[in-house]
């Protein structure tokens, strides 16, 4: 195990040292973008938004960071964000991660909500989780931004601590992965508590088509 | 004739793809390219040409308030010069001391030229599925097919046009909004999907110059031509940002940034999309 990491560091070294030479390089060639003028291109290009769409325009402080290093925080920023996001977890009241399976196979189906024509709402908003992760067999029309979910709750054994990290990843994926790039669905208000259990239950539950 | 041999062609595909849809991955894959295949075989049978021709007549045609036609437009090349134009832009125009696209500088003629209203013209720019697309992009339509098998050569030398690149590099990564997508969330590797739609990295050269000169394009699944401002708006709609405005600073240099991505890609407009 010693021996494998440090065999692993050095070349983590290299890569990185390496990505950032290169980063270096090419913030060299290009003009710099003032952040306040770019908040201000951004608030023009809207002027129909809805007052309360308008907050959409403004990135908080841990989507700031990561969009300033491209996905790639070092360090000290990845930790504060962790940090913040992981404080923006509130969980389930009963203590339980597992849901309802079938109706977290509904909300992995559905897209819809939150676009502006889907105001006033007229049905309830999905999760949209199969856009891009491979979820059950059944489903062949998945996208692949995501990592594969097939087996999830098998290949971990179902165990209890699992459902609780698949749910704290969907609540807020950025307290496990700085700069992931899965929405927020609890911390963001997309889905509800009770939403999120029902989608743990299809990746963690024995009867789900995922573990089958 | 031929505009009814594609369409044909195309309502056989739209049957076959739920079936090829229950095969398997890489199958998927292959099938979908087959029927992008079918649909460029014979360019002629692009329904979109249709609306070049309309965009050439509203071109020509005496309109708006002032009852003059486009001719007298200036899209960088000296008015009236519409051959080639499109591989050049975006570019800064003096008279409007700003950069511009090809729409964003034809809806600036509709304006000052013709007499129309912006407001009008910015309102409802997009059309519906099904519908057929609105008069600006018809016309940003004709004049892109004239520079169909040219590359893109914007020139981006003055400041104001690298200042364009940069500013729609930082635009192409910041992320905002209920799903915190920037649209490097999707366009930023090789080889993904979105359920079964490929995504383009656009941040790189290579794939930026297969994909950025085939729009405008005509899309089979919503059967009317889509021009790149209407391409960003519909991205900004499913990453749940408000509308984005035609001719807005900020579409104006996502466009300059993709069209440098692309430098040197070949322009096939109008394409054809799914």
């Amino acid at each position: 195990m010693r021996m494998f990491s440090t065999v692993i560091v050095p070349i983590v070294t290299v890569v990185l040292a390496g990505a950032t030479a290169a980063f270096a390089q090419q913030n060299l060639a290009k003009p710099s973008v003032d952040p306040a003028r770019v908040d201000a291109v951004v608030t023009d290009a809207f002027p129909t938004a809805p007052v309360d769409l308008r907050p959409r325009l403004v990135p908080d402080e841990t989507m700031s960071s990561c969009s300033a290093n491209r996905n790639s925080p070092p360090k000290s920023i990845a930790e504060a964000i962790q940090k913040r996001e992981r404080a923006a977890i509130h969980y389930p009241a009963d203590g339980k991660f597992l849901g309802d399976w079938k109706n977290g196979e509904k909300l992995a189906q559905s897209g819809y909500g939150l676009r502006f024509t889907d105001y006033p709402p007229r049905q309830e908003i999905g999760g949209n989780c199969y856009a891009c992760h491979q979820i059950t067999d059944q489903e062949v029309s998945y996208g692949t931004l995501g990592p594969s979910l097939l087996g999830y709750g098998k290949l971990r054994d179902f165990k209890q601590a699992v459902a609780k990290a698949v749910y704290e990843k969907i609540y807020d994926s950025h307290a496990a992965f700085p700069c992931s790039t899965m929405p927020r669905f609890g911390a963001s208000k997309i889905l509800t508590v009770d939403q999120i259990k029902d989608i743990v239950a299809l990746l963690m539950s024995p009867e789900s088509p995922v573990n089958k | 004739m031929r505009l009814r041999r594609t369409l044909i062609a195309a309502a056989c595909v739209a049957v076959a793809i739920p079936f090829i849809a229950t095969a398997q991955d890489a199958d998927t894959e292959k099938g979908i390219e087959k029927y992008r295949q079918m649909l460029r075989k014979d360019p002629w049978t692009n329904p979109g040409l249709l609306d070049a021709d309309r965009g050439e007549i509203l071109w020509k045609t005496p309109r708006g308030p002032k009852n003059v036609s486009l001719e007298q437009c200036d899209l960088g090349k000296g008015p009236g010069k519409v051959d080639g134009a499109f591989a050049e832009l975006p570019r800064y125009f003096a008279d409007a001391d700003r950069v511009m696209d090809l729409e964003t500088r034809i809806l600036w003629c509709m304006e000052k030229l013709q007499g129309f209203n912006r407001a009008d013209l910015v309102k409802r720019p997009h059309p519906g599925g099904g519908q057929p697309i609105k008069e600006l992009g018809a016309i940003a339509t004709y004049v892109a097919s004239k520079s169909s098998g040219l590359k893109f050569a914007a020139k981006a030398e003055l400041p104001k046009e690298k200042d364009a690149i940069a500013l729609g590099e930082v635009l192409f990564n910041r992320r905002s909004g209920p799903f915190d997508f920037a649209c490097s969330t999707c366009h930023a590797s090789s080889g993904l999907r979105i359920r079964l739609q490929g995504l383009p990295f656009l941040a790189d050269p290579k794939e930026a110059r297969e994909v950025v000169g085939q729009w405008p394009a005509y899309r089979v699944s919503s059967a009317h031509v889509m021009t790149m401002q209407h391409r960003l708006y519909d991205c900004f709609w499913q990453m749940r940002m408000p509308e984005l405005q035609l001719g807005s600073e900020l579409s104006v240099a996502l466009i300059a940034y993709l069209v440098k991505m692309a430098e040197g890609g070949e322009i096939s407009a109008p394409g054809l999309k799914r």
